[in-house]
């Protein structure tokens, strides 16, 4: 199995603070793999360098075998890979179909196509299909800013698979969202994983969704990976409850 | 929803009507008033698709009327056609509008408040200070009005007409942007650029392209403004104008598309039906505004999309769609 993101001793430093310190991983095709970590262990620092939304100090960023380190997130996008926010990302101005839409019109064709082509860019139907996939039908046509916080967090994560991306880094998407609902997210995300081979790297903090939903985690602690493995592994690695816990 | 959008329709049809007719009865100072509105509606909309649409602010669009004004004065009395000017001020002002989107790469907001008010303040000095180029303080007289095809629009009426028709091909030209994809990820890059980013919205290419189209739609302004005075001088280009078209997009609902068209509407009638307040009309005007953005910061479209709000919970959603998209 080739690599469809490699980083390679990743590091970024923010004046005199080291948020990622020397982080290689590698992430199989169609593998869902959890990033775990107390608070400023560099999660969310870490996926900024690979998404160019920062830029690293020091490493390498491959998708697919290509380097991409510093490239701009929306030709990074383009190529196939996607992401959520950790806080709540959407277009509270725009229509629940209107977001969607959104999240994949940039895909295709050039600036002038988009210009003079159809108004929905050819999307109403896959924005259909992706209402129905996560149960928004009743929501579709009401502005994005008026849906609850649990229903706009499953929009965020709709927009991300908009495009069809190979790879989806998912910052918390079980945050302040409600048992029901946590339960239908799990759900399509392994449905999208199964159905399109896609690849995710999850960052999240509810340890039971992170454990039934990846098949192999990884745990930052102070900007270093300190363990590595199934989630039965990682429970039971002193190191990870010491990090945790504390001394 | 449908009755909304026939009552629209019906509306619109109603407006369109009235601005051709009305004007038949109305005595040349009134016609010129109208045209003035017209003209500074075109650029309104070019501002609603800077400021309103795609959120980036800008402080110098008096500065591209000047330009447009400048530059079919200067071609048309040396002996250059109407249309020559047209598309000369219109990829002008693309071309510098394009340039100043650079800094609002980097600065947002105040910052680059400031620095769109610099390029106003250095473009006013251009026209006051050339004046081999621009007439100087005495600007250039005897701007010649065009004609269409041999007809000549050189009466009030019929120049009223052409300024019109200007503003209809800029209207639907714009409604055609808005509607595209492109008007999608304009408000996607007011509402939150980093994560536009993120879903592959090139930032970059749409902040350019909304201070391009936007600077382009004030030189047109400029470029039918200059032969409806007959006579351009730097006064009409200054910081207070450009506020003035701020104002404009502002008043009348910043992002909802017939937004500009109100705001134009007030700034040019509200002067004459408080002609009798004489020296006290700014203060109005001031308390008016200010009475507005406490009570609706999102203008009277905005006002207007609240009341019917109110009243229902299903129609606001229809009527914004119909506004705003």
């Amino acid at each position: 199995m080739s690599a469809v993101l490699e980083v390679s001793d990743l590091r970024k430093s923010f004046g005199g603070i080291t948020a990622v310190d020397g982080v290689s991983l590698s992430v199989a095709e169609s593998e869902i793999v959890g990033v775990i970590g107390p608070n400023g262990s560099g999660k969310s620092t870490l996926f900024d360098c690979i998404l160019g939304q920062l830029l690293p100090t020091a490493g390498t960023v491959r998708v697919d075998g290509r380097e991409v380190t510093g490239m701009r997130p929306c030709d990074l996008n383009r190529l196939g890979v996607s992401r959520t926010f950790q806080m709540l990302q959407v277009f509270p101005q725009l229509s629940v179909r209107e977001n969607l839409i959104l999240a994949g019109q940039e895909h295709r064709g050039s600036m002038l196509r988009r210009l003079m082509g159809a108004g929905d860019a050819g999307l109403s139907g896959a924005a259909q299909r992706m209402i129905e996939f996560f149960r928004l039908q009743h929501l579709a046509d009401e502005f994005a800013g008026e849906l609850s916080y649990g229903q706009q967090k499953l929009l965020d994560v709709a927009m991300a698979f908009m495009s069809g991306p190979r790879l989806v880094l998912l910052d918390e998407p079980a945050g302040g969202v409600n048992l029901t609902m946590l339960a239908t997210l799990r759900e399509r995300l392994r449905d999208i994983n199964r159905e399109q081979r896609a690849t995710f790297v999850v960052i999240e903090h509810n340890m039971d969704f992170v454990m039934s939903l990846c098949s192999r985690i990884i745990v930052l602690a102070q900007g270093r990976v300190i363990c590595e493995g199934a989630p039965e592994t990682v429970r039971a690695d002193p190191q990870v409850i010491e990090a945790y816990l504390g001394h | 929803m449908n009755g909304t959008r026939l009552w629209a329709y019906a509306a619109g049809i109603g407006v369109l009507a009235a601005l051709i007719v009305l004007p038949q009865g109305l005595k040349p100072y009134g016609i010129s008033l109208l045209s003035r509105w017209a003209v500074m509606a075109i650029a309104a909309v070019g501002l609603n698709l800077t400021l309103g649409y795609a959120g980036q602010i800008s402080l110098a669009q008096a500065a591209f009327l000047g330009i447009g004004a400048y530059t079919t004065a200067i071609l048309t009395t040396h002996g250059w056609p109407f249309w020559s000017a047209l598309l000369l001020a219109g990829g002008l002002g693309f071309g510098i509008g394009w340039l100043l989107g650079y800094p609002a790469l980097r600065v947002q907001h105040h910052y680059l408040a400031f620095v769109t008010l610099a390029f106003m303040t250095m473009a006013y000095l251009i026209f006051r200070n050339e004046a081999w180029l621009t007439g100087g303080v005495f600007g250039i007289n005897r701007v010649p009005r065009p004609s269409l095809l041999g007809w000549p629009a050189t009466k009030p009426l019929a120049y009223y007409y052409v300024c019109l028709g200007a503003l209809a091909i800029v209207l639907a030209g714009s409604w055609w942007m808005i509607r595209s994809p492109w008007g999608r990820a304009f408000v996607a890059l007011r509402e939150n650029p980093r994560r536009a980013m993120s879903l592959g919205v090139d930032i970059r290419a749409y902040t350019l392209l909304a201070f391009a189209f936007g600077a382009a739609l004030g030189c047109i302004a400029g470029v039918f403004f200059a032969p409806l005075v007959e006579f351009v001088d730097p006064s009409a280009f200054t910081l207070a104008d450009s506020l003035g078209l701020l104002l404009m997009v502002v008043v009348g609902g910043s992002g909802y598309f017939f937004g500009p068209l109100l705001g134009a509407m007030v700034a040019v009638l509200l002067p004459e039906w408080l002609r009798m307040a004489q020296g006290l009309y700014l203060i109005y005007y001031a308390v008016f505004v200010m009475v507005l953005m406490v009570f609706c910061p999102s203008g009277i479209l905005g006002l207007f999309d609240k009341i019917l709000r109110s009243l229902s919970r299903s129609a606001p959603l229809a009527v914004r769609k119909e506004a705003q998209r």
